[in-house]
């Protein structure tokens, strides 16, 4: 159905620009936590910032329907909004097995401890990404406690779209993919915040 | 014969043989409605519960207070009548929960107040839900067919339902 709301329009290139930045210096620093926690290299795509329609979110990571691990937690304080930490499945079983010295090859064999591995480790790259916002900003960023699902890719996203997309028929966000140097594993963070909160970050970088 | 696909905030009315298909829903409800006598049926795939939080947003198909009517007057334009409609419904899951926590996240609680907002709409319009496959925490792909009302809910790992 046609929307002709856009509440992102006043958002010039600059401004994009800087919310691109904002991303690559705050998944810049969950990408260093990442390589110590697994004692291996990761390397960073660079950042990029999204205005799309709901529809086409999930495309990022694999379609509404690829099975996927997810982290979430919420950002709350002086911004709203969301991380999301994304990982197929062969790089969720990597970081497990490296952390837990097991060797689990498949969903089946996931249990309640590997779970909750992956949970800290999404807590640890969001911590990691927010401390960034908050120390380029002086903004006050809290997170509520992590939470963890392996499902269909778009069901996941669809908690962040329908918080953030309350207004309009498009959602922005900031993403990053990580990866390994020697598996070809794949793993995406990304950061939805209500437009105020956007609005609030461009001000206290001296672009209000 | 062709395949409607139905999107994020979004509805959309068929006749046999086409049939509809909504993917991916979590937090957010498909509402499944025929009128088997004049072989009209509708999809709508609902993300919020309430238009009236969000004024300013004229996209109709998001909120299940504004979607479920209209979903009903596309479908009575193809003939079909509200007193014969039934209703089949699924989604509204709650994608995330926080092991041990006291206090309720309402952000990621959404998917109860969709299903809760989703049957007061259908009531209102005296519509009867005759089957329905909600709330839980996992993901739903949605088929459905006009010509034998069929609600087809396709899950990771789970058995294909037909309902």
């Amino acid at each position: 159905m046609e929307n002709t709301e856009n509440v992102y329009e006043h958002l010039s290139p600059m401004h994009m620009d800087v919310l691109r930045e904002l991303g690559n210096i705050g998944a810049g620093n969950a990408a260093t936590s990442l390589s110590a926690m697994l004692g291996m290299p990761v390397n960073m795509t660079l950042p990029v910032v999204n205005l799309v329609e709901f529809n086409n979110v999930a495309d990022a990571v694999g379609g509404p329907e690829n099975m996927i691990y997810g982290v979430l937690v919420s950002l709350e304080g002086e911004i709203n909004g969301m991380i999301m930490f994304l990982l197929d499945k062969k790089f969720a079983h990597m970081i497990i097995n490296i952390l837990m010295g097991q060797h689990y090859e498949s969903f089946d064999e996931m249990d309640e401890m590997a779970l909750s591995a992956i949970t800290e480790v999404g807590n640890i790259l969001s911590g990691a990404y927010v401390n960034s916002i908050g120390d380029m900003t002086g903004l006050r960023i809290d997170l509520t406690p992590p939470a963890v699902n392996i499902d269909m890719a778009g069901a996941l996203l669809s908690v962040p779209i329908t918080q953030f997309g309350a207004v309009g028929d498009k959602v922005l966000f900031i993403e990053e993919n990580f990866k390994s140097d020697t598996e070809n594993v794949m793993s995406h963070m990304i950061l939805f915040a209500e437009v105020d909160s956007l609005n609030l970050i461009l001000q206290k970088l001296g672009l209000g | 014969m062709g395949q409607l696909v139905i999107g994020i905030s979004d509805l959309k009315v068929a006749r046999p043989p086409d049939t509809l298909i909504t993917y991916a829903l979590g937090s957010c409800v498909g509402i499944c409605l025929l009128d088997a006598a004049a072989h009209v049926a509708g999809l709508s795939h609902i993300m919020l519960p309430d238009s009236k939080l969000s004024p300013n947003d004229k996209n109709i198909a998001k909120f299940a207070d504004s979607a479920i009517p209209e979903l009903v007057r596309q479908m009575e334009k193809l003939g079909a009548n509200r007193a014969r409609m039934k209703a089949k419904i699924a989604g509204g899951a709650q994608m995330f929960e926080v092991k041990g926590a006291t206090t309720a996240n309402a952000a990621w609680q959404v998917g109860q107040r969709n299903v809760a907002s989703v049957k007061t709409a259908l009531q209102v319009l005296h519509i009867p839900i005759i089957a329905q496959d909600i709330l839980e925490n996992y993901g739903r792909t949605v088929t459905f067919e006009p010509a034998t009302g069929v609600m087809g809910v396709k899950a990771l790992n789970r058995p294909v339902k037909n309902l």
